[in-house]
């Protein structure tokens, strides 16, 4: 019974601590618009052809913040 | 296993944020088999439906000066044209029915997905890895057939300094076999993480002391899931053509 209620614990510690990556994919996709926005100032004719790179580098961030979530998700309902 | 979750004592939300991806048969409760029609199978017939509505009906007339409906298909058109040809160049609109239908079918499950009551079937990583692997394995069919073996170059960096190329191309072959399997997680993902981000505040609506708040977040979220619904079929899509020119054009 103990080693089931530690079990449950750690499970909900892990979900958390996964959840910590969804922090730092908000770092990078923060990162990308952020330096796409300053890339933009400085030239902005050359802005509009650099978007399909823009949302690829956000989902590329974006990615691995999802992974982070679906280990919490897993974590918390499939384990 | 959202079912078995919702059992568990101690949860304060009346339903279960993930109660809605549970796939249910649409007649009977019985066990689902490959062959029952199921919600999932209702909301893609209606996405197919809607689709074929929008560009077989709409542009029925062919008119030179296009009806509402008609310049609305052809926005789409366009739009999915120009990006292949930015991306993958002249000889990648070749492949541009594939890549349309990609598009229009995620772009159309994703926004019927939005209906209150309905069903979204790109929250489910069974559906789009299906799309995702599909589109790994149709690229790197064209890319053999294009290219033959020279195709193995993409993984090998010639403007690499010699002693780095293999660590380099260890790395690229693993990120190579990682494509479908983010590809298809990145989809389902965003749409099921915004969907259950709804009903979590949803859920909180019943605290009568927040849920003023709870609303007001959940329009917000609404408008957010506006935009992602477009932008993660956008980035679907717009991924699949780089994949595409990678096959076309290996060497950089």
């Amino acid at each position: 019974m103990e080693l089931a209620a530690a079990a449950a614990m750690g499970k909900f510690i892990g979900a958390g601590l996964a959840a910590i990556g969804s922090g730092a994919a908000a770092i990078g996709v923060g990162n990308v618009a952020g330096n796409f926005l300053a890339g933009a100032l400085r030239n902005p004719s050359a802005a509009g052809g650099q978007t399909a790179t823009l949302f690829i580098g956000l989902a590329f961030a974006e990615a691995l913040g999802i992974f982070a979530f679906l280990v919490a998700l897993l974590l918390m309902f499939a384990v | 296993m959202a079912t078995e979750a919702h059992s568990e004592a101690g949860s304060a939300l009346v339903f279960h944020p993930l109660d809605q991806f549970i796939v249910k048969p649409l007649f009977g409760d019985g066990p689902v088999q490959w062959y029952t029609p199921t919600n999932v199978t209702l909301w893609m017939a209606i996405a197919v439906l809607a689709i074929v509505a929008l560009f077989v009906l709409g542009t029925r007339g062919r008119a030179i000066i296009p009806t509402r409906v008609q310049s609305i298909a052809e926005v789409f058109y366009g739009f999915v044209y120009k990006m292949i040809e930015d991306v993958t160049g002249h000889d990648g609109v070749k492949y541009f029915p594939y890549i349309m239908t990609l598009f229009l079918f995620i772009l159309f499950a994703n926004y019927l997905g939005l209906f209150p009551m309905s069903f979204t079937p790109t929250s489910h990583i069974a559906v789009t890895a299906v799309l995702g692997f599909g589109v790994f394995i149709v690229v790197t069919m064209i890319g053999f057939v294009k290219n033959g073996a020279s195709f193995l170059g993409l993984f090998w960096m010639s403007d690499a300094p010699l002693v780095l190329r293999p660590v380099i191309a260890v790395i690229e072959v693993i990120s190579y076999f990682v494509r479908p399997v983010s590809h298809s997680i990145r989809l389902a993902g965003n749409i099921m993480a915004g969907h259950a981000v709804i009903k979590v505040f949803a859920g909180f609506a019943a605290i009568a002391a927040i849920s003023p708040v709870s609303v007001l977040a959940i329009v917000a979220i609404y408008g957010l899931e506006v935009l992602v619904a477009f932008i993660q079929a956008y980035v679907f899509t717009i991924l699949t053509c780089v994949y595409l020119k990678d096959a076309l054009h290996p060497h950089h």
